[in-house]
């Protein structure tokens, strides 16, 4: 009976049973107060569609073995050269955020090559390699920002100051384009459609990428490289397309995000969004190397459904920036715990 | 006759090669030299002023980068898990100003109330790294991150209503929670003032800090000659012979930690009460970083550091931090502007240098 217990134990997972526990609780606490629950899933749904492109990410760069991608932060701000080139040349609704992406795409195809070339020559340690990239490569953009020569008075200081605003609102260009997309109500909850659908193409996109000749490839040389090695499979290539890959989901991740939050932030903005993103599809059961599409549904959803019931019940219970203390502590948390036990090593 | 011209050629190649193994290793500390000089130049800012802040730093810095040592002689890499260190100095901090006890006494107090707490945190974070050998140094930072976090739910939502603490000058209005600015100035530059000698009008020498400083310099340097110290050495040379020679490795790794964490204690109450306001929730954030950053410009690297590092380390990248916002304002008009660089090369230079210690110990295992 024990034995059955830690194998279900094993097999869930302690973050993801951890996770599952603080939301149900969270959810009995919401009824008892009587917090509105059409809002709240309403904010589920919206929440998870907004975030699981940026989770998504994490997929291909686990599976070419490069671990967690902590250099998430460069595919993001591609995605934001996209959207802010999209919005100085005064492009609207759907076509601003086709703009985008194509701008951002290539982008990132070129910066994931860079940096995936850079991950072959530190392997091992890509990932505290990765997050100080990262870290310069945001802090390196904050001086573009300042100096870079756009100007449409939306997105520049309106006087006083120089560069780029710290929050650009998309209200003219992409806010909202794929969240009202075929959106309806069931009751009062509503159902981002347009996010939702969006979010399941990618998925299909991976999931016949990873069925496709190169996918598996990229799968064997991600989880033993030598085995691959003396398949004849070129194990740096595949290292490469998996970070090219992920970088690319970032930048659409980001412009997904960004046009359901309905503002871009610039500067710090991009700083830490490998972590939750991390955490995330860790939660879902994910380790540091292996990573399915339903590690990221699961976990996207319970990671946020957990923040979207905890924010509005500790707003009731407790003052001051809770919710934002209990995200930090989940998902540096959870990482933690995939550093620390590598039971897959 | 042919084999001594042999021999001399042997000589000076030796001695080439020594000189530019010398320059590559110097190769990190001339750049910035030469950054701080550029700066310097932009910068106009008057040579009294400039030595006066450099002398300060020089005095409230070092020990938070000397902190960093002992982990990488372990073998360990950069220990960003200081911030645990400062925030048990900064309880302490915390403590002897509820209890208003002033002057240096306050500090010596808060120095010792601060010690079980860094001995605490730094045998929680040496489990921890070992749990995670060969990726310590991203478990530090996010360890150090997570711990950030406890520290918020700590002092913003215990203090005051699990943990009873009335104090007006401490407490927020509604009762609950730790304000964002402590005004320290019951041990406002307390060590800094116990013997400090003016030069000339604004340009005065903390002494008592500066051998405070010298004092750790030396204690670390004797420490590393004990068998604790040679222990650590061995393990950071090569766990395995480590271990077959009979040293508890584990243990060893756990000890480092702890005395890093230690030092990183009593940096931050030197740090913090030369500054004399302790920002609550910010203090503690960046400290690894801007440590970590300040000994790789100094010339070190994720396995070799030592104590002349870890004084130019600090000397450059105090002196860019000080120059590069004035520099930036002259040069574009903007102050912004050297707020973002100095913040990029604080990134930029451990992404750089913890890539080049990847790289050559990625070629090296293919060497072989």
């Amino acid at each position: 009976m024990k034995e059955r217990l830690t194998a279900a134990m094993d097999k869930i997972g302690l973050p993801r049973l951890i996770i599952g526990l603080f939301l149900i609780v969270f959810c009995v606490g919401a009824a008892i107060l009587k917090l509105p629950m059409s809002m709240l899933l309403s904010d589920m749904l919206v929440r998870f569609g907004m975030n699981a492109v940026l989770v998504l990410a994490m997929i291909p760069a686990i599976r070419a073995g490069t671990g967690l991608n902590f250099g998430l932060p460069l595919g993001v701000i591609c995605g934001l050269i996209g959207a802010v080139v999209a919005i100085e040349y005064k492009f609207s609704g759907l076509t601003s955020f086709l703009v985008a992406l194509g701008v951002s795409i290539p982008l990132a195809v070129l910066t994931g090559y860079l940096y995936g070339l850079l991950l072959n020559r530190i392997k091992g340690q890509e990932m505290v390699v990765g997050t100080y990239v990262g870290f310069s490569i945001v802090s390196g953009m904050c001086i573009f920002w300042l100096l870079a020569p756009f100007h449409n008075p939306e997105m520049v200081w309106a006087y006083g100051g120089t560069g780029l605003r710290n929050t650009i609102t998309l209200e003219s260009s992409f806010d909202k384009i794929l969240n009202n997309f075929l959106a309806f109500n069931i009751g009062q909850v509503q159902i981002p459609t347009g996010l939702l659908l969006f979010f399941a193409f990618l998925c299909l996109l991976l999931w016949f990428f990873s069925r496709s000749k190169s996918g598996m490839a990229m799968h064997v040389a991600g989880s033993n490289p030598r085995f691959a090695q003396s398949c004849g499979i070129n194990v740096n290539k595949m290292r490469i397309l998996g970070t090219v890959l992920s970088t690319v989901l970032a930048a659409v991740g980001i412009l997904v995000y960004n046009q359901s939050y309905g503002f871009l932030s610039l500067y710090n903005g991009p700083l830490m969004m490998a972590f939750p993103a991390a955490a995330a599809i860790l939660i879902g059961g994910a380790s540091l190397r292996r990573a399915t599409i339903g590690h990221v549904i699961i976990g996207t959803f319970l990671f946020q459904s957990v923040l979207v019931v905890a924010s509005p019940l500790f707003n009731v219970i407790v003052e001051g920036s809770f919710s934002e203390i209990f995200r930090g502590i989940i998902s540096n948390g959870v990482i933690l715990y995939a550093l620390t036990t590598g039971r897959e090593e | 006759m042919m084999a001594m011209k042999l021999e001399l050629a042997k000589n000076s190649s030796v001695l080439t090669v020594r000189i530019r193994q010398k320059l590559i290793e110097m190769a990190v500390p001339l750049l910035f030299l030469v950054l701080c000089g550029i700066g310097a130049y932009f910068a106009q800012l008057s040579p009294v002023f400039l030595i006066n802040e450099i002398i300060m730093r020089m005095a409230r810095n070092p020990l938070l980068v000397l902190a960093l040592i002992i982990p990488v002689v372990a073998g360990m890499g950069m220990n960003f898990a200081i911030t645990l260190g400062a925030m048990a100095g900064q309880i302490g901090l915390i403590i002897i100003t509820h209890y208003e006890i002033n002057g240096i006494t306050g500090l010596l107090v808060a120095a010792l109330i601060a010690t079980p707490f860094a001995v605490l945190f730094g045998y929680l974070t040496g489990k921890l790294l070992n749990r995670a050998k060969g990726k310590e140094m991203i478990t530090s930072m996010i360890f150090g991150f997570f711990a950030n976090y406890v520290w918020q739910l700590f002092f913003l939502a215990f203090v005051g209503s699990i943990i009873p603490m009335r104090n007006e000058k401490l407490i927020l209005s509604t009762g609950v929670g730790l304000r964002n600015t402590i005004d320290l100035a019951g041990i406002r530059q307390s060590l800094d003032n116990l013997l400090k000698i003016q030069v000339v009008q604004g340009l005065s020498i903390p002494v008592s800090t500066l051998l405070v400083v010298a004092l750790f310099c030396v204690l670390i340097t004797f420490f590393m000659k004990t068998k604790l110290g040679q222990d650590i050495r061995a393990v950071g040379q090569n766990m395995e012979i480590a271990r077959i020679s009979g040293i508890d490795v584990d243990r060893v790794r756990i000890y480092a930690i702890i005395i890093s964490t230690v030092l990183a204690a009593w940096g931050q109450l030197i740090w913090l009460q030369n500054i004399g306001t302790l920002n609550t929730y910010g203090s503690h954030v960046q400290v690894g970083l801007f440590a970590v950053a300040a000994l790789l410009i100094g010339g070190a690297s994720v396995t070799k550091a030592t104590i002349w590092q870890v004084l130019l380390g600090t000397f450059l990248f105090h002196t860019l931090f000080i120059i590069s916002p004035v520099a930036g304002r002259n040069l574009v008009g903007d102050a912004q502007i050297g707020e973002f660089f100095r913040v990029f090369v604080a990134y930029g230079v451990i992404a750089v240098a913890l890539l080049l210690h990847a790289w050559q110990k990625y070629a090296s295992t293919k060497k072989l």
